[in-house]
């Protein structure tokens, strides 16, 4: 006789289960990260206290907070959307330097038109944008069954190429000479939501397509369609669902989307186009994504779990010392450990005699 | 001399019992046909003496010794080996990499050794086949004879071929035959599984026959005949569901003219099929698995363009429409693979929406609770044990077929194409799904039944159409079909005269 531990499938999951899931993942990741923060020679217990609980005590701070989330939530919608029809876009960072690279353009024409406008205006471009440069690896895609994943990862190392190019070239500030583009017209900037804050309408903008999200994917014909192929390519197509315009369809929405988060940080925050305007966003849309489980308001809380993090890993930094890549490390960790705790929901654990 | 014994072998699956007590014995020398239909046990049989299933009871002798075989490694050392009809070799590795693969003893690897090695045994056995060349750049004949090269190399004294000409051009079969007799005379036994008459009256010396996990008998070759050998392999059962009533035939609703179409590897598998299908009858496409009863069901599903030919629903021309466009003009088609016809993740209710969701949309919006008011309905009428709410990857397989058969039928098509509704269901769940086909029927509509399974072509049909090998070979009336000369038709040993 002798014990036995025996994994065992399960269907699904009682809901108690499920509602242990985020902190089991917060205890996971705190465990595994804490070693590191010994390490940096300091007390992982204050450290969270900075990362989770410091940036929700002051105004500005919580402020900060939704700042960072803005472009999450836009990029994991974008990604959302994608994946929810099968298509895998790796491409939102492109897809974003896309939009920016229109609102910087179009930013500068705009002048003369009242706010509103302007503003609608640069949207509008940013989108048709994030679309354009979405549509090739789309169409690849439909027409000749090319991995997308390569297709849209590849195109993203392209743009940051253009967008040095013109940073460096004709865009290049004539007063400063440093790499940036020139200011964008001051109607277009995007209106402050608080005084002496960064927080600007980009994040109002940012809850609306979420909103637009949950609703496509949960209330039209459109978006069950959307799932259909996403879970079932072949079901969908036997069904009488055109599963290449779909998936098409779905591509360069994601694709429109991410452009919008590149007209939010440059309308929104930068009011130039910059190298450094996204800090990997497209990627980081991923992980807010799969951590959201592809649902509008999981998307949405991820990337305010994130944008958190990001804060509050500056602050960590300063006070106590370690590395702010230390928050990078955590939303990393977070992934890995959310998703190792959401398979084994799937999973009975038994210890037993036989 | 016998070379392999296998006595009361016997293996179960769940609930199925695959062989049921099977004696089966191998001469050194002979070839060995295993005769039966889809299902019938022999490639269950065959995984067991290559060790890749353990039998649940019974015992094996190698040449008089009694072996237990445990992994086809064990087997390997036995002298048997094994050709499936999906081979196991690397398309980015040559020839003789792919045959020394998993063999070669020591660490370095001797490409020109090897090369040479394998040079030499394929001329020793009169297999030819260039070493140096990549797999991946080979036909499927020679493909097939680099399998059989890398059993011998291991020295196979038993080679089990499993329906080794499924995959071959009738050029290629002739060569692989010629093949299997000089090696024969070489002293090689070889178990050859099959369900084609024509080919066991060619090859093989000795036939053993199953049915439903059975060996019905073993008899010579040269003492048989395929009317013979027909009724061993299909035999007789009786069912609960059949059509009691004739055929009230009506006016022409789909057709089909001179339809030819390619499979996924692009090779002819439908060759100018005409059929029609009209008000008020079931018409039977019967034929074992493979002949073209896959192609043929996509075609009319919209998921498969034809290359040639025409398909005519009510006189209209739908050649090459969409599956959206065949189900609005009336053809239901029940998914070949249920799994792969339905959304698991989906729930029941927005699977049973999917086909109709312009029906659910109320000013742009999707009407949940129509969506829901409608599975409810369905669930109701087709005895659906689910609720709508489910997850439609958590239902049996049984109602999973009638969440299907609801979305269809619901609709009162007038033209069901039905590939293989039946299988893998049990006997409640078949009777039921039988029952409903001929209620399409009663209604008027024209049903397409496409099934591997003879009895129940029997038991619905009011006529019978054969397939072989892509082609229609025949189309009798109910009446004067019988398993005989539906199993001669179906083993392409004889045609009827097509009627229209």
């Amino acid at each position: 006789m002798s014990r036995w531990i025996t994994v065992e499938k399960r269907e699904t999951p009682p809901l108690g289960t499920r509602l242990l899931i985020p902190l089991l993942a917060l205890g996971g990741t705190f465990l595994l990260t804490s070693g590191l923060i010994l390490w940096g020679h300091a007390n992982p217990l204050r450290a969270y206290y900075y990362f989770l609980i410091a940036p929700l005590s002051s105004r500005f701070s919580l402020f900060e907070v939704l700042v960072s989330a803005t472009p999450l939530i836009l990029t994991g919608a974008s990604v959302t959307f994608a994946f929810s029809g099968g298509y895998y876009n790796i491409g939102a960072e492109g897809q974003l330097y896309a939009g920016a690279i229109a609102a910087a353009g179009v930013g500068l024409l705009v002048g003369g038109l009242p706010v509103p406008l302007a503003i609608l205006v640069l949207l509008v471009s940013g989108f048709l944008a994030g679309m354009a440069w979405a549509w090739l690896p789309a169409w690849l895609k439909v027409r000749w069954a090319v991995d997308e994943v390569v297709t849209t990862l590849l195109l993203n190392s392209v743009m940051a190429y253009i967008v040095s190019a013109l940073l460096n070239g004709p865009w290049r500030d004539p007063e400063s000479g440093w790499p940036q583009s020139p200011e964008i017209a001051a109607s277009a900037h995007l209106p402050k939501l608080a005084a002496r804050s960064r927080l600007n309408l980009g994040f109002l903008i940012a809850v609306l397509t979420l909103i637009v999200l949950w609703y496509v994917l949960n209330h039209t014909a459109f978006g069950l369609k959307l799932r259909a192929v996403g879970l079932g390519k072949s079901a969908a197509r036997f069904a009488g669902i055109p599963v290449e315009r779909t998936m098409f369809a779905a591509a360069l929405i994601s694709g429109g989307i991410a452009g919008i988060a590149g007209v939010c940080e440059v309308a929104g925050i930068q009011y130039h186009l910059i190298d450094a305007l996204s800090a990997g966003y497209g990627y980081t849309g991923i992980i807010i994504a799969t951590l959201g489980g592809l649902n509008a308001w999981g998307v949405g809380a991820a990337a305010l779990f994130f944008g958190l993090i990001d804060t509050g890993a500056q602050t960590v930094s300063r006070v106590l010392g370690v590395p702010v890549y230390l928050g990078e490390v955590t939303q990393a960790t977070m992934l890995l450990v959310t998703l190792a705790v959401l398979l084994l929901q799937h999973y009975r654990i038994r210890i037993g005699r036989r | 001399m016998k070379i392999i014994e296998m006595r009361g072998i016997t293996k179960r699956f769940a609930s199925l019992v695959a062989n049921d007590h099977v004696d089966f014995d191998l001469e050194r020398g002979e070839i060995h046909a295993l005769l039966g239909e889809n299902g019938a046990g022999k490639t269950t049989l065959m995984r067991i003496l290559y060790g890749l299933y353990r039998p649940d009871e019974g015992e094996i002798r190698v040449e008089g010794r009694p072996v237990t075989i445990h992994a086809p490694k064990d087997a390997i050392a036995l002298g048997i080996g094994m050709v499936t009809q999906h081979f196991a070799l690397v398309p980015t590795l040559t020839v003789a990499e792919n045959v020394v693969l998993g063999f070669n003893e020591g660490f370095r690897l001797d490409r020109q050794r090897i090369a040479e090695e394998v040079a030499e045994a394929a001329r020793r056995f009169g297999l030819e086949i260039d070493p140096a060349v990549q797999v991946g750049h080979l036909s499927v004949g020679q493909r097939q004879r680099v399998e059989i090269l890398k059993a011998l190399y291991r020295h196979a004294r038993v080679l089990i071929l499993d329906e080794p000409t499924a995959v071959l051009t009738p050029q290629e079969v002739e060569a692989l035959f010629a093949t299997l007799r000089r090696l024969q005379h070489e002293g090689l036994s070889v178990i050859f599984i099959t369900h084609k008459l024509a080919e066991v009256m060619a090859i093989t010396d000795r036939v053993t026959v199953l049915r439903d996990g059975k060996a019905i008998a073993t008899v010579r070759t040269a003492s048989t005949n395929e009317e013979a050998l027909a009724r061993m392999m299909v035999g007789r059962e009786s069912f609960g569901v059949r059509r009691e009533t004739s055929a009230r035939r009506g006016e022409p609703l789909l057709r089909m003219e001179g339809i030819s179409a390619v499979d996924d590897r692009g090779l002819p598998a439908l060759k100018r099929v005409s059929l029609t299908i009209h008000s008020g009858e079931i018409l039977g496409i019967a034929g074992v698995g493979g002949n073209g009863q896959h192609e043929l069901a996509e075609v009319l599903s919209g998921l498969r363009r034809p290359t040639e030919g025409r398909l005519l629903v009510e006189g209209r021309d739908m050649t090459g429409a969409s599956p959206a466009e065949l189900n609005a003009a009336g053809v239901g088609r029940i998914p070949e693979d249920r799994h792969e016809g339905i959304v698991g993740e989906l729930s029941v209710a927005d699977n049973m929406a999917l086909e109709t969701l312009p029906r659910f949309v109320k000013k742009g919006r999707l009407d949940r609770q129509a969506i829901i008011a409608h599975a409810r309905r369905l669930i109701e009428q087709f005895q659906i044990k689910a609720r709508p709410t489910d997850r439609a990857k958590t239902l049996s397989g049984g109602n999973m077929q009638k969440l299907l058969l609801a979305r269809v039928l619901s609709r009162k098509p007038k033209v069901v194409i039905a590939p293989q509704p039946t299988r893998g269901l049990d006997i409640g769940a078949t009777d039921y799904v039988r029952s409903q086909l001929l209620a399409q029927r009663e209604r008027g509509a024209g049903v397409l039944l496409i099934s591997e399974d003879l009895d129940e072509i029997l038991a619905l049909s009011d006529r019978i159409a054969v397939i072989y090998e892509g082609e229609i070979v025949g189309i009798l009336p109910a009446q004067e079909a019988d398993v005989e000369r539906l199993g001669l038709m179906m083993a392409g040993a004889a045609r009827e005269e097509v009627l229209p």
